[in-house]
């Protein structure tokens, strides 16, 4: 019996790579391995024509090879390789060899006389070219090997001198990834001369062939990202490939530059007709800067992407070395020479006199107007790349923020919306350096009336953190964000969040408006303004905010302000704060803020508890239970108290809680009780299992800055979750048959769970999983009642493991702003047709929400208890700060109909896959991993409140 | 000596009407043919000797404002080149240029509605970037040069001369077009335009902001702006900018558009998409942006001195036709405004010396008109250089971009083209010319000529030596055939066969005295040792007639009678053997070596 199980779980194994039809029965397995090689042997032979062949091995490259059986394959397809007359099927051959010693657990350095071998003796380029891609793909697996590297870099030499370009090519791509300049020490390496493979490349930047030409640049940087060290003298021949006719040559020459400027700083070159020189990085940065003006845009958008990460670094070194002049002084000097016009006045073009004509050189010199060309580049890319460098630059020197604030604003009218999103961005990036000027203000205003939402939103996230250097800057600024507010009510919770930090940032702007604003007059009193009014509220919270640190506000207040004050604060409390107004009780805050972690008692709490918890080991179960209740429960209420500690309170809450729940589970009465009688009392050993398994995909998925410590922890607790539920069934079943299906797919688990972590085991020393895999021979040859045994006994002995505690821990949380729920109104719609309805969500600490591992879906549940899954977009995700996340879609629901209008719920759902962490099996070709596994969802944890939806579909009307 | 000339007969030192002859490798090309908006003098475009081609670079009426008359009165009959949209939207403007030319200023001897239309009938429309063989030697190839819809530049290519002829273009992209654009063509002679010589203007956006500034007070304050435009060109980037701006601003206050063409030529906007920028090009699916809501057409009546005019009503905004104010409507309604000081007129463009628009810009403000009516200017004068020709850092973009030998600057005016020229040559050293109207300029080129090499000749050069390389010149020889202007490189045996000559022995004797006193055998017994010693790898054979051979070279001692101690040498060899034979004679007149005897 236990052999059988034995190999039923090879069978499993091997199913991974094993095609469906032959696992029929388990000894056709070992015959199949090798009758693969024999099969593409036979159809090789049966192929009459090499349109046949190339059939034949089309189909074969379908399917995937086993490590073990790719030796004898790539024996097979050599032997036809040499008998081939025909091109096309020994370039298949050759890709085919590439491809297989891509195969994990296939050494090729086997093969790689052979292909050296058939490389001698080929005559077609096409096929000379695959089969240097295939030893590179060999030279690529043996990384350690240096004589196998020498060889194939002379190999590549040899060929280099070929008449086609891509057979150049190729021995190019193979001298960057597998040259070295290290003279080889090893034995084997001996008569193969070392050489200097820079100088070979460098020779082919001169190729005649402008794709060569790219492939020795591109060669030269795979040089240098291996961590070889360039020569200086590479910077002159990439500089003379700036100018070369083709534009990928331009546009990697452009890399190569940026890469030398790099490591050579501070070098001295000299400036071309005349006698100054210049640092090496400055005169780098001037020719990409020039590049920014190249004829062709893939060129353009390139350099401006590398004036990004230059000009930070520029900067950098340019505010430690006073006393050099820098490109930027030098630009600046050339246009203040005032020899050139500005074009704004007429007539002021006239020919002045020359200046100095030996200084002025307009062209090479234009760093300064790179940003200018970059931002008035006819494609949108390029302008985007250079806003991006500006925000870069802007970041790191303020006196440049201030300078380049007028070209940003401008940027707000660029005819593309991303372009000025990415402006807005960029402006809110730089916003704590600098101040708006009156008429920068009024120009960025006026962007408030786009019509894209997108766009409004930036503007109000720009304005909370706008400094407005006078009052009527916030007067202007209050008009127009009601005006906004008029035109567009949906906006109402970012205008009224954005007045709200406007106020607190200028309370003594704010102070000289109060009375207007509040329309208060001296004498007279005025009428109550209407408290539902969304644009009243907004001058509450500009008002209210402002006031909180300037005590002298509140007397300008009239009496229904103060009324309505209470009211504000009561609703809208995220908006308005606490305020210190005469006659009134303040409420203070418990905490005050200033207080480092470490002192932090609430942190000290925090650590005391759970360290509280290590000694859990020692106690009785009884014990033990109470003390976890008790932690459990302060854990709850710190989190409740301290919001920054939320995160953490909850993820240790959690674990504990699993602990508890597994505890308890052992401790019940059925484990002692014999077998038929305590079928009733089981129910709760197994909603333990099932709940503690909830637990921990919680854990795993709802937090975000869970590390792989942690994700061990927490799936060492679903293990032992899995165990428990595997005793249960046994104990309450009859009968052996379903065992074995779980036995086996424990087990499973165990070996996924030792492939997964194995680098973690060592510090899980006495845990269950730590014994289970002692045992685990034995495991594997018993019977499933004998396993469960062990299991229990191992269940009952093993540790606890402590959960260490990551930096940055944080619950996903979802909130629905729109639908608010709060509509009796129902949504009428035609049955049978669909309704769209507005979702509008902000997700708060989600991992990349977007991407098919955690799918966000949203969920409607329809009075019937039918649900329906719905997948957003991933345009539907905005990201408007780090770790938050917005959610803007619309959800079709349909029905047919009803009687009464009914309510439907909508809330939004985690989707997880713990798979998603095996390592992809991806020999196929074409990296098409099958597309079931990428998009499948294990389950999904519902992390917002649902908002209930009155809906109506009608019967259709005839 | 290979030459190409340049002659402009229009544009020398001057903006205005366009008109350069480029004679190239002997055929003759007119690039643009204009006429000039400031004066309506007699100066008229040449007749059409020799000209093969004539092209237009586009649609304004100083590059292509003759071309009927060019055409139908004067009889040219070639062919000419223009872009599509060009081609759409010249005709309509030609015919609004000959009503005003013959209808308002009665002009006779002026063409007429028919030979526009004849005159169009001989146009080839050329795609971007399309070579067109237009014989078996001359191709033109178009580029994109923005500046205004379907503005082209041209190169003109006669084997591997070629000339590019810019037009007027723009270097920064605008509201409606992108950038000129051009390939590393490298061409004999680069003629660009150079209307903006000695500005280099700061970013658009500003000029943008500032304009919509100024046109929103004016309207707010109840003002009304005029806005002279050109009608096809600018006009419709402004009207773009004005109504995003508007649309923007939920501002009502009415636009209008003063002529009737702008219709007809907004149809051609609409159509011809690809020639826009990149943001309109991409839109067009949800929006067409030439499809206005602010812009209405203009009421004539409003303008004429009689009507009530609207603007009692507040103010509003017009363009209108023509660009400079020197006629039409923009004119009348300048007259008619220019006494209230709430009023703003703007000039988006480059005015021609001697127009309205130029004399209220250089701070005119009482204009004499027509009549002896002196006009006093009290509106708001404004200058905003919308004008979509490209500035100097844009100009020498565009030469570093095409890399020519030599550059030409026309549409100028002279005293900053000075300036641009310096700039140039100092910058690419390049020659720069920038000739006057009428003033030729020759540059002699040094085109190179292909020819061929007969593959057995080659074969036999490879078998003789290595691989050629790339860097390190070789001697081959061989024989050059020149026949129906191509050029053969034979070997010389295949060159006597096609020509059917016979093979002439070419020989050189020499004669070389010896002072020796043996027989003449002995002599020739020990030059051929000595010959033999030194020539180690060479043939030397001593023949039994007594005679010396090296290689093929013959050697034969004799006796003169006269003298018997000395012996004279005759040496004789082939053309072919020419090296060695001399270097023998030289090595034989040193003397042979005292025998040992």
């Amino acid at each position: 019996m236990a052999a059988h199980l034995k190999k039923r779980v090879y069978e499993e194994f091997s199913k991974v790579v094993q095609q469906p039809q032959e696992e029929i029965a388990t000894k056709k397995l070992r015959l199949t391995k090798p009758s693969k090689s024999a099969a593409l042997h036979i159809d090789l032979c049966k192929a009459t024509s090499p349109a046949d062949a190339l059939q034949y091995l089309l189909q074969f490259a379908r399917k995937p090879v086993e490590a073990e059986s790719v030796e004898g394959v790539v024996r097979i397809l050599l032997e036809h390789y040499y008998k081939e007359n025909d091109p096309s099927v020994r370039l298949k051959i050759a890709s085919l060899l590439g491809l297989l010693s891509k195969t994990a657990g296939f050494s090729p350095d086997c093969i790689m006389d052979d292909a050296i071998n058939i490389l001698q003796n080929e005559k077609s380029h096409q096929v000379l070219a695959q089969l240097l891609d295939t030893l590179l793909a060999i030279g690529t697996k043996l990384p350690e090997n240096q004589a196998v590297q020498m060889r194939l870099v002379d190999v590549a030499c040899k060929h280099l001198t070929d008449t086609s370009h891509g057979v150049r090519n190729k021995c190019l791509q193979l001298l960057g990834n597998l040259g070295s300049l290290e003279k080889s020490v090893t034995k084997d390496a001996e008569g193969l001369a070392a050489r200097d493979v820079q100088k070979i490349i460098g020779d082919y930047f001169s190729d005649q062939d402008p794709r060569v030409r790219t492939a020795a640049i591109k060669a030269m940087l795979q040089l240098h990202e291996r961590g070889l060290k360039l020569h200086q003298t590479i910077y002159n021949q990439a500089c003379k490939l700036l100018s070369d006719d083709y534009e990928q040559v331009r546009s990697a020459a452009v890399q190569l530059i940026w890469v030398v400027s790099q490591l050579y700083p501070e070098s001295i070159v000299p400036i071309p007709s005349s006698n100054e020189e210049i640092r090496l990085v400055d005169d780098a940065f001037g020719k990409i800067c020039h590049m920014v003006s190249d004829g062709s845009w893939v060129v353009r958008v390139q350099a401006a992407k590398l004036l990004v990460s230059y000009t930070l670094f520029n900067e950098q070194r340019l505010t430690l070395l006073p006393g050099k002049r820098t490109a930027h002084e030098r630009a600046k000097e050339l246009y203040s020479s005032g020899e050139f016009s500005s074009g704004r006045k007429w007539g002021d073009d006239a020919p002045k006199e020359e200046v100095d004509t030996g200084a002025v050189n307009l062209i090479e010199s234009g760093a300064c107007g790179a940003f200018v060309h970059g931002l008035e580049d006819e494609m949108y890319e390029v302008r985007i790349a250079a806003v991006e460098a500006l925000c870069m630059l802007a970041q790191s020197s303020p006196s440049f923020a201030e300078k380049c604030l007028d070209f940003l604003v401008d940027m707000f009218n660029d005819e593309i919306e991303e372009v000025r999103l990415q402006s807005i961005h960029t402006m809110r990036k730089i916003s704590n350096n600098i101040t708006l000027r009156e008429d920068q203000l009024d120009t960025v205003l006026a962007v408030l009336e786009d019509s894209s939402r997108d766009i409004r939103e930036a503007l109000h996230e720009l304005l909370c953190c706008t400094n407005v250097s006078t009052k009527e800057g916030i007067h202007l600024a209050l008009v127009e964000l009601l005006k906004n507010l008029a035109k567009y009510p949906t906006d109402r919770d970012s205008i009224w969040k954005c007045l709200k930090f406007l106020g607190s940032r200028h309370p003594t702007l704010v102070l000289p408006l109060v009375p207007e604003l509040l329309s208060t007059h001296p004498f007279f009193d005025t009428a109550e303004p209407d408290m539902d009014d969304p644009a009243y509220i907004a001058v509450l919270v500009l008002i209210f905010n402002a006031a909180k640190t300037c005590p002298t506000m509140p007397a300008l207040f009239s009496d229904h302000t103060f009324r309505h004050y209470a009211y504000l604060r009561d609703s809208l409390s995220h908006l308005v704060p606490a305020l210190r107004l005469p006659g009134r009780k303040l409420v203070s805050s418990a905490v005050s803020p200033n207080i480092t972690p470490q002192e932090d008692p609430s942190q000290q709490f925090l650590q005391q508890s759970l360290e509280r918890v290590y000694s859990l080991q020692h106690l009785d179960p009884q014990g033990a239970q109470e003390l976890l209740e008790f932690t459990i429960r302060d854990l709850q209420r710190l989190g409740e108290l301290q919001s920054e500690l939320a995160g953490v309170a909850d993820f240790s809450a959690a674990y504990l809680r699993c602990q508890l729940l597994l505890i308890k589970a052992l401790q019940e009465k059925l484990w002692n009780v014999a077998a038929p009688l305590y079928l009733r009392q089981s129910d709760l050993a197994s909603a333990a299992a099932k709940q503690i398994m909830e637990e921990t995909y919680k854990m795993e998925f709802m937090y975000s800055g869970v590390e792989n410590k942690q994700v061990v922890i927490i799936h060492h607790m679903r293990l032992q979750a899995k165990a428990l539920q595997l005793i249960v069934t046994a104990r309450t079943t009859r009968g052996v048959d379903p065992l074995f299906g779980m036995c086996e797919k424990f087990l499973q688990e165990v070996d996924f769970f030792q492939r997964c972590f194995i680098a973690d085991l060592p510090h899980m020393q006495d845990s269950f999983v730590d014994k289970l895999l002692d045992l685990m021979p034995r495991l594997m040859t018993s019977k499933p009642a004998e396993v469960v045994k062990i299991l229990q006994t191992m269940l009952r002995q093993s540790t606890f493991l402590h959960l260490p505690l990551p930096e940055q821990i944080h619950k996903a949380s979802a909130t629905i702003i729109e639908p608010a729920g709060e509509s009796d109104n129902p949504l009428r719609f035609t049955s049978g047709l669909v309704v769209a309805l507005d979702v509008d969500a902000t997700l708060e600490h989600v991992q990349d929400p977007q991407s098919t591992v955690k799918v966000q879906v949203c969920q409607v549940l329809y009075p019937d208890g039918q649900a329906q899954m719905i997948h957003p977009k991933p345009a539907d995700f905005r990201n408007p700060g780090p770790g938050r996340h917005r959610l803007i879609t619309q959800v079709y629901l349909s029905h047919t109909a009803w009687t009464e209008p009914c309510q439907v719920e909508v809330r939004l759902l985690l989707a997880y896959n713990s798979n998603a962490r095996i390592p992809k099996f991806s020999w196929i070709e074409g990296g098409e991993v099958s597309p079931q596994v990428e998009t499948s969802i294990e389950g999904t944890i519902p992390f917002s409140k649902p908002v209930k939806v009155y809906i109506m579909p009608k019967p259709a009307r005839r | 000596m290979p030459e190409i000339r340049v002659t402009p007969l229009g544009a020398g030192q001057d903006v205005g009407r366009s008109c350069i002859l480029v004679s190239i490798a002997g055929k003759n090309v007119m690039l643009d043919c204009g006429m000039h908006m400031g004066f309506s003098d007699d100066v008229s475009p040449p007749d059409g000797r020799l000209t093969c081609a004539a092209s237009s670079s586009h649609f304004h009426l100083d590059h292509c404002g003759a071309l009927p008359y060019f055409s139908e009165m004067v009889g040219y009959d070639g062919p000419i080149y223009m872009t599509h949209p060009t081609q759409a939207i010249c005709p309509i403007l030609l015919e609004d240029y000959r009503k005003i030319a013959v209808d308002k200023k009665g002009e006779a001897n002026f063409f007429t509605s028919q030979m526009i239309k004849d005159c169009m009938k001989k146009v080839v429309a050329v795609h971007l970037h399309q070579t067109v063989q237009v014989d078996d030697e001359l191709e033109i190839k178009a580029y994109y040069a923005g500046h205004v819809l379907g503005a082209a530049m041209f190169q003109i290519k006669v084997g591997s001369e070629s000339v590019v002829y810019t037009g007027d273009y723009n270097m920064t992209p605008d509201r409606h077009l992108g950038a000129a654009w051009i390939d590393k063509c490298r061409p004999n002679l680069l003629i660009t335009e150079s209307t903006y010589a000695t500005t280099i203007r700061d970013s658009k956006r500003c000029r943008e902001r500032d304009f919509l500034k100024k046109v929103h007070e004016t309207v707010e304050r109840g003002g009304k702006v005029l806005i002279p435009v050109f009608a096809l060109g600018r006009a419709q980037e402004l009207c773009i900018l004005l109504e995003t701006f508007w649309e923007r601003m939920n501002l009502k206050v009415p636009i209008y558009f003063s002529t009737g063409l702008t219709e007809k030529a907004n149809h051609y906007y609409k159509l011809f998409i690809t020639w826009t920028n990149q943001k309109i090009r991409k839109t067009f699916v949800q929006r067409n942006m030439f499809e206005f809501k602010h812009i209405k057409a203009f009421d004539r009546a409003f303008c004429c001195p009689w009507a009530p005019s609207p603007s009692t009503s507040g103010g509003h905004v017009v363009f209108a036709t023509p660009g400079m104010l020197h006629a039409g409507q923009s004119l009348q309604i300048f007259r008619k405004w220019a006494g209230n000081e709430k009023n703003m007129v703007i000039m988006p463009g480059y005015c021609v010396q001697g127009t309205v628009g130029h004399k209220i810009l250089s701070g005119q403000r009482k204009l004499e008109m027509e009549g002896r009516q002196v006009l006093e200017v009290k509106m708001q004068v404004e200058y905003m250089s919308f004008s979509a020709h490209a500035d100097a850092k844009g100009i020498m973009q565009l030469v570093g971009q095409a890399e020519p030998e030599s550059v030409l600057l026309v549409h100028g005016e002279a005293k900053k083209m000075e300036f641009l020229k310096q700039k140039i040559e100092q910058e690419f050293r390049v020659d720069c010319y920038m000739p006057a109207n009428g003033e030729t300029v020759v540059l002699p080129t040094s085109p190179s000529i292909p020819g061929g090499i007969s593959l057995g000749l080659l074969k036999r050069e490879m078998a003789q030596g290595l691989l050629p390389e790339a860097k390190r010149p070789r001697l081959l020889h061989g024989t050059l055939i020149m026949k129906d202007s191509n050029f053969r490189l034979v070997s010389s045996e295949q060159a006597l066969k096609e020509l059917g000559l016979a093979e002439h022995q070419l020989r050189f004797t020499c004669r070389v005295h010896l002072h020796d006193t043996r027989k003449e055998q002995e002599t020739a017994m020990r030059v051929y040792s000595h010959l033999k010693s030194i020539l180690k790898d060479h043939c030397v054979q001593h023949l039994p007639d007594g005679s010396v051979t090296v290689e093929s070279i013959l050697i034969q001692a004799a006796a003169p009678s006269e003298d018997p101690a000395t012996k004279v040498l005759l040496v004789s060899w082939t053309y072919q053997d020419e090296e060695l034979g001399s270097y023998l004679t030289s090595l034989l007149k040193k003397g042979l070596p005292q025998a040992p005897s």
